[in-house]
């Protein structure tokens, strides 16, 4: 009997070797005269722990790691095929102190199935909610989502029942879904992980949403620095195709619902929605002013729903489980889970789910085991480029939508960067303006000028040139881009700058600049 | 990868004739040229907007637009070096120093020894960093020695093709 060995395809296992762990399972495998089926799973989000080898035994998974390409000969002769004792013996999988403490609904599956494989994701519940779904009138799948009181993962959190609503009562000869994959926030990777850990949840999600909006095509937008993430997926398509759950017919009474993949081109200004909206159309991605709402002129002038792939694979499960077993996770106005997404200097980084309420401190410290470089946190970012720093001291502020906006931060994304004592506050407000200049549209005059202008103001700062004076420039500067931009890419960029200053002044002001650089 | 052929006109019109009946075909044209020449030629502008009945400066506009999109044919390999703040606060800017200061190459500049190092911002491997995507593989935890590595190796890559 063949043993069964899981090593992951998901890119970040892949960046570190995990191709070549592998083959070099394969290669000695063989070479002992042992039989293993290797199945290439996604990541469980123990990124640090990566490649991750996990063994069946009749105790459970086994779990290796992280394995190099030399430790396999090493592995085998110790009986790792047997959940043999090893230096890189982890024990269980479902035991490890990571993974136990997690709460996941959408990543549950996630690192567990073969993702390319419909069998095995029907065998771990996958394609409930739609059959659940189908049974039901549109308007009580659209109620189900409202009442799971789910929002935009995104970053905007807006509540997806009420988006869905509006495109369902749109009336409309034709009707869209899109997913935004445009996953550009440094400091995230969930949806990558969703498309290389469990495609098939995505696009059951999506036609769920189309099924309830009544929209005929979909369209996934995925960035194009994820090719394995777009491999997978369009793989995953055509098997969802053949298995006629979306395609022809595929809600039956000759509804039909067509899936697309469609890849971006290297804009990150392109995750914001109707930017999305216009690069699909093919054009170049500038901004819309809204209103009209996509909800009812989005694609082509036709009713588009659009949503965040978060967002999307939330719904399966809602319609599985139904709204209430949803909603019961979470606190006050943010239900549910948050899928975080730990990174930066920080010693063990990965993929955390948890209902909505923990404090950033018990993942960046309780999770995430402080620094990498073993210095201490100095600042944290959350919720990607845009998103505020906050101090150290700030860290026991619990993550959900409304805490943070009140403490002048966002979610986000859910995406945590954690930075140690060396990082220079004064050169991250100015990255956070380069950044805005290199990805705005253009359309808009705050952002166009504005992140040009903040940079170069920046840059006297860090120069000790006028610094008060050029400080109040900043300042004034970050309130034209808050009211005048069109989006919040011009619009939350002061949020960075404006956190940075706030919060850590002392790298602003020359002297100390001076006394810290010596 | 594939690798990029000389500009042939009906190879063109081909790739642009199997995609033009999509909805919003644009991008999936630009992309298709892209991947066969390398870059999107001057001449492609004309058919594209004949063929989506779209005026010339809509498609140049559109490819002008986009970071992905090239004007000129490459002239070697591109190595993507992720410079955002999670690669950041892993050191990518010291090692992007140390590699511009150790193979005397310019980031965003020019080709050296047959290599582009490009800045990108964010490859989704924040946990990892610093990052690089070469050829369509991620290199995560990169330091002065594994990205002077990578950069041989793509050299070697584009001296291979030349």
């Amino acid at each position: 009997m063949s043993i069964r060995v899981y090593i992951p395809r998901d890119a970040a296992a892949l960046s570190v070797g995990a191709e070549a762990v592998a083959e070099a399972f394969r290669r000695e495998a063989a070479a002992r005269g042992q039989t293993v089926e290797i199945i290439r799973n996604g990541s469980r989000g123990m990124l640090w722990l990566e490649p991750l080898v996990e063994v069946e035994t009749a105790q459970g998974r086994i779990a290796y790691g992280p394995v190099s390409a030399r430790d396999v000969a090493s592995l085998l002769e110790s009986g790792a095929l047997q959940g043999g004792d090893h230096a890189l013996r982890l024990g269980p999988t479902d035991q490890l102190d990571w993974m136990k403490r997690q709460q996941r609904l959408t990543f549950e599956r996630i690192g567990v199935i073969d993702p390319l494989s419909l069998s095995d994701y029907c065998a771990h519940g996958g394609l409930k909610g739609l059959k659940a779904a189908l049974t039901m009138a549109p308007a009580d799948v659209v109620e189900q989502v409202r009442l799971s009181g789910l929002r935009g993962r995104g970053g905007a959190g807006f509540p997806a029942g009420i988006k869905w609503k509006t495109v369902h009562d749109a009336a409309a000869d034709r009707k869209y879904v899109v997913c935004n994959a445009d996953e550009g926030d440094s400091g995230t990777f969930a949806d990558r992980m969703i498309f290389e850990g469990d495609p098939f949840m995505l696009i059951e999600g999506m036609a769920i949403a189309a099924y309830a909006v009544g929209a005929a095509k979909g369209f996934i937008y995925l960035r194009s620095e994820y090719p394995h993430a777009a491999t997978a997926m369009e793989s995953a398509i055509r098997s969802a195709e053949k298995a006629g759950w979306i395609g022809r017919d595929a809600f039956g009474k000759g509804r039909n619902f067509d899936l697309e993949l469609r890849i971006g081109a290297g804009a990150y200004i392109c995750g914001e929605e109707t930017s999305l909206l216009e690069s699909l159309e093919g054009k170049r991605g500038l901004v819309r002013a809204k209103p009209p709402l996509p909800a009812l002129s989005g694609l082509f002038g036709k009713p588009t729903l659009i949503n965040n792939v978060l967002t999307l694979a939330a719904v399966p499960y809602i319609l599985a489980e139904g709204a209430k077993s949803y909603a019961d996770f979470g606190m006050g106005r943010s239900r549910g889970t948050l899928p975080v997404q730990l990174g930066g200097n920080v010693l063990h980084g990965g993929l955390i789910e948890l209902a909505f309420g923990i404090s950033l401190r018990e993942i960046i410290e309780g999770f995430g085991g402080g620094t990498a470089s073993g210095r201490p946190i100095r600042a944290v970012q959350v919720g990607g480029p845009l998103g505020a720093y906050l101090a150290e001291k700030e860290l026991d502020m619990p993550m959900d939508y409304e805490t943070l906006a009140a403490n002048r931060a966002m979610l986000g994304h859910g995406g945590i960067v954690v930075f140690d004592d060396t990082v220079d506050m004064a050169k991250m407000a100015r990255f956070a303006f380069h950044f805005c200049a290199k990805e705005s549209c253009g359309k808009c005059t705050p952002c166009r000028i504005g992140a040009t202008r903040g940079e170069e103001t920046v840059d006297k700062i860090i120069a000790g040139t006028n610094v008060e004076a050029n400080i109040a420039i900043v300042r004034d500067l970050c309130d034209v881009m808050t009211a005048g931009s069109l989006c919040a890419h011009g619009g939350l960029t002061p949020m960075p700058v404006l956190s940075a200053i706030d919060r850590f002044p002392e790298d602003f002001i020359p002297a100390e600049r001076k006394t810290a650089a010596e | 990868m594939t690798v990029p052929v000389a500009w042939d006109e009906n190879l063109a019109n081909e790739l642009i004739n199997e995609r033009s009946g999509l909805e919003g075909a644009m991008l999936p044209i630009l992309h298709a040229l892209q991947e066969k020449f390398g870059y999107v030629d001057s001449r492609a502008v004309a058919i594209v907007a004949n063929t989506l009945n779209v005026s010339r400066a809509e498609v140049f506009g559109t490819i002008s637009f986009y970071h992905d999109f090239k004007r000129q044919p490459p002239l070697g390999r591109t190595i993507k070096l992720c410079r955002a703040e999670a690669c950041q606060a892993r050191g990518a800017e010291e090692l992007a120093a140390h590699l511009e200061k150790s193979e005397g190459v310019q980031i965003d500049g020019g080709y050296h020894n047959g290599v582009r190092v490009e800045t990108a911002f964010c490859l989704g491997n924040c946990a990892l960093g610093p990052n690089a995507l070469f050829d369509g593989e991620l290199f995560g935890k990169l330091d002065p020695q594994s990205l002077r590595e990578l950069f041989a190796a793509a050299s070697r890559k584009a001296g291979a093709r030349q």
